[in-house]
C-alpha cells in the first residue's frame, strides 16, 4: 500500500493522504455552508419589508459604508489568493506578509461591521425591533461571525507557519483557511446584492 | 434558592417521575460500583470513551440507539396504556403531550439516526477495503456530540420539565408567548447538538466513500449498503444545514427576543414549518436509504443470488434523494397554499412510489431463482416487503392532497408513517444488527430466540398500527390524549399489540446477552457466506481491518474472491500500516458542549459563556496537536493474522 | 418443512383478524367513509377510488412475495435446475415496473387535481349564495361569527342543511385546523391570515367538529358540534339569538382569550367589532394583550374537561 508515502513533487497541500482527504472533506463543509446561508437568505427574503413599528431599513442603510466594507473583503479575498500563490512559490516570508495583509483588510472589515451594527440600534434598529431586522442582524451577523472565527483561525496558523515552517501539514492548513476566506467573500457578494443594493432601492 | 430547585429546576408532583428519578440514580450507582469493582474504569477510558475506531464507534452508536429504543419505547407504551379506554386515568394532558413529544423526537432523532450511523460505521469502511474513515478524529467527536445531545435531551423529564410541543414544535406554539417555560428550550439546544455530528458524519463518509475505496472498486463496484450510505451523506450534507438554522432562528426568537416566528414584530409562524419539514422530509430518507442497503445486502446473500437489477437500484436512491426535497409541502397541505401548489407537490410526492416500486420488484426479482434461507436476518428483510408495501401505499393515498384533508392529523397518518419507519428503517436496522453481529462481536444472534422476538415484534406491530388507520378514518386525531368511547374497541386492540411489539424487543435484548453467552464463537469471518468485503476479512476484525486490500472486478468483491482463492492476507504485498491514536478530546469538548448548552436551556449565561470559551479552546488545542498517528509494523500484522487465521498461508 | 406451513399460519393470520374485525365494526362507524355533504363525498370518493388501486398493487406485489418465497426455499428435496446465481437483472421486466407504477401515478393524479380544484370552490348544485361563518379559535376554544346575521357563538355551531357553508378561518394563537369529519377536510386556522373552507351538510343532523391539530394542553377538548336543520329552524334559532343573547363586549370577549377551556355560550354581536384576526394587524392581538401570560396549562384528567370560570 503505498496511500501514506508522501509524494515529493506537486503542491505542497496534496502531498500527503492526509491532505488530499481534510481538502476535500473541507471543500464539501463549504458545499454545507453554502446550504446554511442559503436558508439565512431566504429566511431574509421571507421577512423582507416586515417592520412592524420598526424603522424601515432604506431609512438607515449608507452606501458608503457597505461599499467600504465591500471593498476591503474584496481586496483580502485577493491578497490571500496572493498569500496561496507565495505558499506554492514556498515561500514562508511572503506567504505570512500577505496572510497578514488579508488579516488586517478583515479586521477593518469587522470593524465597519461593528460600527454599522452600533448605528443601527442607536437609531432604534436592534435584533429584537421586528421580523425584518431580526433576519437583517442575523444574516449579517452570520457572516460576520464567521469573518471573526475566520480571523482568529487565521492568526492560528500564522502562528504555527512562524513555529513550524511550510510543511505538507501547515500548507493544509493554510490551503484551507483560503478556501473558507473566498468563500466568506462570495457570500457576502451575495448580502451586499441582496441586502445593501436591493434595500436602498425598495 | 431550594425554592427555586424544588419548584423549578426539579420536576415535582408527579408519581412516575418520582420513580423515574428513584431509577436513574439507582442505575447510576449501579453502573459507578460495578466499574470500580471490576476496576473498568481505565479499561473503559482507553478501549471505549477514547476510541476513533470506526468499529468501536460503531459500537457504541447501536448500545445508545438500543438504550434510547428503550426510552421512546417505554413512552410509547405509557401513551397506549393511557389510550387503551375512554376515560382513563394515567397521564393528565399535559404528561400526555410531554410523553408524545420526547417519544417522537427520541426515535427519529436519538433512535433512529444512530443506529443506522452506527451501521454505517460498522460497515463503510469493511465494505470497501479501508482501514478507518476519512477523519477517525471528527468521528469520534461526532458520536460524543450525539451522546450528550441524546443524554441533553433525556435529563429534561427530571430537570426543568420535557418540551411538549410535538416533535415538530410548531410556532408560535412553541414560541416564547405561548410556551414562556424552558422545556422546549431542551429540545432546541439537544437537536442543535447532536445536530452538528450527524452533519459531521455526512461529511466524513461522504469523502470516505470517495477517496478510500479499494482498488478497481469503482463506484458502480460498489456495495449496495455503501451506496445507501453515500446517499444518505449527500441528503444529510443539504438537510442539515436547514434544521441548524431552523433550530438556531427559534432559539433566538425564545432566548433573545427577536421575531422570526412570534406572533408580534411581525414573525412569521409558518416559515417555521417550510424550514422545518424542507429538513424533515429529507430526514426520513436519510433513515429509510441505509435500510434499504441492508436489505438489499440481506436479500441477496440469503436468496444466495446477485442483486437484481444492481444499477437500478442505484439510480432508484438517486431519484428518491433528489425527490425528496421537493415534497416538503406535503406536510401541510390544509395550510391553503391554493389548488396549484398542492397539485404539484401531490404529484411529486406521488411520483416517490416509482423509484420505491422499482426497488420492491427487484428485491422479489433478486429472490426469483434463488436458494431461499430463513435466518433471522432474512426473516427481517421478508417481513418488510409487505408490512413497508402497505404503509408505502397509504402514503401514496396520503399524498392525494383532496383526500389528505381528511387524513392529516389524524391516526392514518400516525398509522402510515408508522408503518413506513418500523416496517422500514427498525426491521432493517434489526436485520442489519442480526446480520453484521458476528462481525461486530464475533458470535452470531440465537436464531430460535432471534425467531421469537422476530415474530412477536411482526405480529404486534400489525395489531397495533393497522386499527389505527381505521380510527383515523373514524375521526381519531392524533395527540389527543383521551379518546371517545366509539374508538375504544380499535384502540384497546392497538394497545394489546403495543404490549406484544414492546415483547419482541424485550427478547431481542435478552438474546444478546443469551448469545454472548451461549453461542458458538464464530471462526471463518464469513459467517453467512457473504458476497461483499466485509466478510474477507476475519473474526474478530483486527483493528486495522484488512493485513492487504485485495483488488475489486465487481460489486460482489468476496464472492469472486472466493471463486479465485484471493485473501487479504497477501505475505508479499505486507507494508506498515498507518493508523491514528486515540483521543480523550472528543469525549472531553462535547461534555464541554453539554455544559454550555445546558447554561443555554436556563438562560444561565454565567455558565454558557464560560462554556462556550472552553469549547473554543479545546479547538485550539487541537489545531496545535501535530499528533500524526502510529504505524503497525508488518511483524504485528504477521502475528495477528496468523494467529486469526489459525495457520500459515 | 413443516416450518413454513405454521409461519404462513401465522403470516395470514393478521390480515384475516383484522378483515373479521373491519366486517364486524361496519361501515358506518368510519365517519370518513360515511360522507353527510358533497365536499366529504368527493373525499370519500377519491378516497375509495384510491383504496381499490392500491389494493391491487398490494394483491400483485403479495402474490409475486409467496410465489418467490415457497417456490425458491430451500428444502431437503432441492436441486439446483432451478437456481440461477448469476441471473441479475432483466431489462423489459424493469421496464414494465417502472412505467406502470408511473401509469397508476397518473390515474391518482387527475382526479386528485380536478378535487383539488374544486374544492376551491363552494360546492355545486345549489343555487343558494354561501353563508359566510367566520371561525376563529384561541387557547381551546372556538368562536363561530355570523356577521350577516351579526350573532355569534362559542363552541357550537348551527348551519342550514342544503346552503354551502363558507367558512373564514383564522386564529389568536396557536395554529389550529378546523375538522367537520363528517363533512369534510380541514384546513388550518392561523393568526394574521385568513383561509376559506367550504362545507355543506345535505341531512339534518349533529355533528362532530374539532380542532385538528395540536395546540397544547387543552387540545383534546378543543371540539365543538355541528347542528345541521332546517332553514326555518335555522332562522328562527338565529332570531332567538339576536333578541335573547346578550352583546358580546370588548372586556367579555377578551376574558375568552385568556388560556382555557369555556362553555358554549351565544352573543348577539360578533368580536370582528374589534379585530379581525385575519387580518395583518390581528396577529399580535393577543400578545398586546396579555404578553407572557400565554402559557398557562390546563391539566386536563381522563377525558374530562374542566368548565371555563365564569367571572
Amino acid at each position: 500500500m503505498s496511500e501514506h508515502a508522501e509524494l515529493k513533487t506537486g503542491p505542497l497541500e496534496y502531498r500527503k493522504e492526509e491532505g488530499t482527504l481534510t481538502i476535500l472533506g473541507f471543500w464539501i463543509f463549504l458545499a454545507a455552508e453554502v446550504v446554511l446561508f442559503s436558508t439565512l437568505f431566504a429566511t431574509y427574503a421571507v421577512l423582507f419589508g416586515r417592520y412592524g413599528d420598526a424603522t424601515p431599513a432604506p431609512e438607515l442603510f449608507e452606501m458608503p459604508i457597505a461599499l467600504a466594507m465591500t471593498f476591503l473583503l474584496l481586496t483580502s479575498s485577493f491578497t490571500c489568493g496572493i498569500a496561496i500563490h507565495m505558499m506554492r512559490k514556498e515561500s514562508l516570508k511572503g506567504l505570512l506578509i500577505w496572510l497578514s495583509i488579508t488579516l488586517a483588510l478583515g479586521l477593518g472589515f469587522l470593524g465597519f461591521e461593528i460600527y454599522e451594527f452600533v448605528h443601527y440600534v442607536h437609531e432604534g434598529a436592534s435584533i429584537q425591533s421586528s421580523a425584518f431586522w431580526s433576519a437583517f442582524f442575523t444574516l449579517t451577523g452570520t457572516h460576520g461571525l464567521h469573518v471573526t472565527l475566520g480571523i482568529a483561525w487565521c492568526l492560528l496558523i500564522i502562528i504555527q507557519l512562524v513555529r513550524v515552517g511550510l510543511t505538507p501539514t501547515t500548507a493544509r492548513k493554510t490551503f484551507v483557511i483560503g478556501l473558507y476566506w473566498h468563500f466568506l467573500d462570495v457570500v457576502w457578494i451575495f448580502i451586499f446584492t441582496a441586502v445593501y443594493l436591493i434595500g436602498m432601492v425598495v | 434558592m431550594w425554592d427555586f430547585i424544588w419548584n423549578d429546576f426539579l420536576v415535582t408532583g408527579e408519581p412516575l417521575i418520582y420513580g423515574a428519578m428513584a431509577s436513574i440514580v439507582l442505575v447510576t450507582v449501579l453502573i459507578v460500583f460495578v466499574l470500580t469493582y471490576f476496576k473498568l474504569w481505565k479499561w473503559l477510558w482507553d478501549e471505549y470513551l477514547t476510541t476513533v475506531d470506526h468499529k468501536k464507534i460503531g459500537i457504541m452508536y447501536i448500545i445508545a440507539a438500543l438504550a434510547m429504543l428503550f426510552r421512546g419505547g417505554v413512552d410509547a407504551l405509557m401513551m397506549r396504556t393511557q389510550l387503551a379506554l375512554p376515560g382513563m386515568n394515567f397521564l393528565n394532558s399535559v404528561h400526555y403531550n410531554e410523553i408524545f413529544t420526547t417519544h417522537g423526537t427520541t426515535m427519529i432523532l436519538f433512535m433512529a439516526m444512530p443506529f443506522i450511523i452506527g451501521l454505517m460505521n460498522v460497515v463503510v469502511p469493511l465494505q470497501i477495503g479501508a482501514r478507518d474513515v476519512a477523519f477517525p478524529f471528527l468521528n469520534a467527536l461526532s458520536f460524543w456530540t450525539f451522546f450528550f445531545g441524546a443524554m441533553l435531551f433525556n435529563i429534561s423529564f427530571v430537570i426543568g420539565g420535557s418540551p411538549s410541543a410535538g416533535w415538530t414544535s410548531y410556532v408560535p406554539m412553541a414560541g416564547p408567548e405561548l410556551s414562556p417555560e424552558i422545556n422546549q428550550n431542551y429540545y432546541l439546544l439537544a437537536l442543535q447538538l447532536s445536530g452538528i455530528g450527524t452533519l459531521a458524519t455526512g461529511i466524513n463518509f461522504l469523502v470516505t466513500i470517495l477517496r478510500m475505496r479499494a482498488p478497481g472498486m469503482t463506484l458502480m463496484k460498489m456495495p449496495i449498503f455503501t451506496w445507501s450510505a453515500l446517499i444518505t451523506s449527500i441528503i444529510i450534507i443539504f438537510a442539515f444545514p436547514i434544521l441548524t438554522i431552523a433550530l438556531a432562528l427559534m432559539t433566538m426568537d425564545r432566548i433573545f427576543g427577536t421575531h422570526f416566528f412570534t406572533l408580534a414584530g411581525e414573525g412569521m409562524p409558518m416559515m417555521w414549518a417550510n424550514l422545518f419539514w424542507l429538513w424533515g422530509h429529507p430526514e426520513v430518507y436519510i433513515v429509510i436509504l441505509p435500510a434499504f442497503g441492508v436489505f438489499s445486502e440481506v436479500i441477496s446473500t440469503f436468496a444466495r443470488k446477485q442483486l437484481f437489477g444492481y444499477k437500478a437500484m442505484v439510480y432508484a436512491m438517486c431519484v428518491i434523494a433528489g425527490l425528496s426535497f421537493v415534497v416538503w409541502v406535503h406536510h401541510f397541505f390544509t395550510m391553503g397554499a391554493g389548488a396549484g401548489v398542492n397539485s404539484l407537490f401531490s404529484i411529486t410526492t406521488m411520483l416517490i412510489a416509482v423509484p420505491t416500486g422499482i426497488k420492491i420488484f427487484n428485491w422479489l426479482g433478486t429472490m426469483y431463482k434463488g436458494r431461499i434461507r430463513f435466518n433471522v436476518p432474512m426473516l427481517w428483510a421478508l417481513a418488510f416487503i409487505p408490512n413497508f408495501t402497505i404503509g408505502g401505499v397509504t402514503g401514496v393515498m396520503l399524498g392525494m392532497a383532496a383526500a389528505d384533508y381528511q387524513y392529516h392529523n389524524t391516526y392514518f397518518l400516525i398509522a402510515h408513517f408508522h408503518g413506513v419507519l418500523i416496517a422500514g428503517t427498525l426491521f432493517g436496522m434489526f436485520a442489519g444488527l442480526t446480520y453484521w453481529y458476528p462481525k461486530m462481536f464475533g458470535h452470531k444472534m440465537n436464531e430460535k430466540i432471534g425467531k421469537v422476538s422476530f415474530w412477536l415484534t411482526v405480529i404486534g406491530f400489525n395489531i397495533t398500527f393497522l386499527p389505527q388507520y381505521f380510527l383515523g378514518l373514524m375521526g381519531m386525531p392524533r395527540r389527543t390524549y383521551t379518546i371517545e368511547p366509539e374508538w375504544m374497541p380499535l384502540n384497546l386492540l392497538s394497545t394489546i399489540g403495543a404490549f406484544i411489539l414492546a415483547g419482541g424487543f424485550v427478547i431481542f435484548v435478552y438474546n444478546i446477552y443469551f448469545s454472548a453467552r451461549y453461542e458458538p464463537r464464530e471462526k471463518t469471518g464469513d459467517a453467512w457466506d457473504g458476497r461483499s468485503l466485509e466478510w474477507a476479512t476475519t473474526t474478530p476484525v483486527p483493528h486495522y481491518n484488512f493485513a492487504t486490500v485485495p483488488y475489486v472486478n465487481s460489486h460482489e468483491a468476496y464472492w469472486d474472491m472466493k471463486e479465485t482463492g484471493a485473501t487479504t492476507y497477501d505475505e508479499s504485498k505486507l507494508e506498515p500500516i498507518h493508523m491514528p491514536n486515540y483521543k480523550g478530546m472528543p469525549i472531553i469538548m462535547s461534555a464541554i458542549m453539554f455544559v454550555a448548552s445546558f447554561g443555554l436551556v436556563w438562560h444561565w449565561f454565567w455558565l454558557a459563556i464560560p462554556g462556550l470559551i472552553g469549547v473554543i479552546i479545546c479547538m485550539v488545542i487541537r489545531s496545535f496537536d501535530y499528533d500524526e498517528g502510529y504505524h503497525v509494523p508488518i511483524e504485528e500484522i504477521k502475528r495477528t493474522e496468523e494467529q486469526a487465521r489459525g495457520r500459515k498461508e | 418443512m413443516k416450518n413454513l406451513v405454521s409461519w404462513f399460519k401465522r403470516l395470514f393470520m393478521v390480515p384475516g383478524l383484522f378483515a373479521l374485525l373491519l366486517v364486524a365494526s361496519g361501515c358506518s362507524g368510519i365517519t370518513v367513509l360515511d360522507p353527510k355533504g358533497p365536499v366529504a363525498r368527493t373525499q370519500q370518493e377519491l378516497i375509495i377510488f384510491s383504496i381499490t388501486l392500491m389494493s391491487v398493487i398490494i394483491i400483485v406485489v403479495f402474490v409475486l412475495f409467496f410465489y418467490m418465497i415457497i417456490r425458491f426455499r430451500e428444502r431437503p428435496n432441492w436441486t439446483d435446475k432451478d437456481y440461477d446465481p448469476h441471473q441479475h437483472g432483466n431489462t423489459t421486466l424493469e421496464i414494465i415496473w417502472t412505467v406502470i407504477p408511473f401509469i397508476i401515478v397518473a390515474a391518482l393524479s387527475v382526479p386528485t387535481v380536478t378535487s383539488l380544484y374544486a374544492l376551491e370552490e363552494p360546492p355545486e348544485g345549489s343555487d343558494q349564495e354561501p353563508l359566510v361563518i367566520h371561525a376563529d379559535t384561541s387557547n381551546w376554544k372556538w368562536y363561530f361569527s355570523y356577521p350577516e346575521q351579526n350573532i355569534e357563538t362559542v363552541n357550537y355551531l348551527h348551519i342550514p342543511e342544503d346552503r354551502p357553508i363558507e367558512f373564514k378561518l383564522s386564529g389568536a394563537d396557536s395554529m389550529t385546523a378546523l375538522w367537520i369529519p363528517a363533512l369534510g377536510g380541514q384546513k388550518y386556522n392561523m393568526a394574521g391570515m385568513q383561509n376559506t373552507l367550504y362545507l355543506e351538510a345535505e341531512e339534518q343532523g349533529e355533528f362532530a367538529g374539532r380542532n385538528a391539530n395540536y395546540n397544547g394542553s387543552g387540545f383534546a377538548e378543543h371540539t365543538f358540534t355541528v347542528t345541521s336543520e332546517s332553514e326555518e329552524d335555522f332562522n328562527e334559532w338565529v332570531s332567538d339569538i339576536q333578541n335573547n343573547a346578550p352583546e358580546l363586549t370588548k372586556e367579555r370577549f377578551d376574558q375568552y382569550l385568556e388560556p382555557g377551556l369555556a362553555d358554549e355560550a351565544e352573543y348577539s354581536s360578533t368580536h370582528l367589532e374589534y379585530v379581525d384576526f385575519g387580518e395583518n394587524d390581528g396577529r399580535s392581538y393577543i400578545t398586546d394583550l396579555y404578553s407572557g401570560d400565554l402559557g398557562e396549562d390546563v391539566h386536563l384528567y381522563g377525558g374530562e374537561g374542566g368548565p371555563w370560570e365564569e367571572e
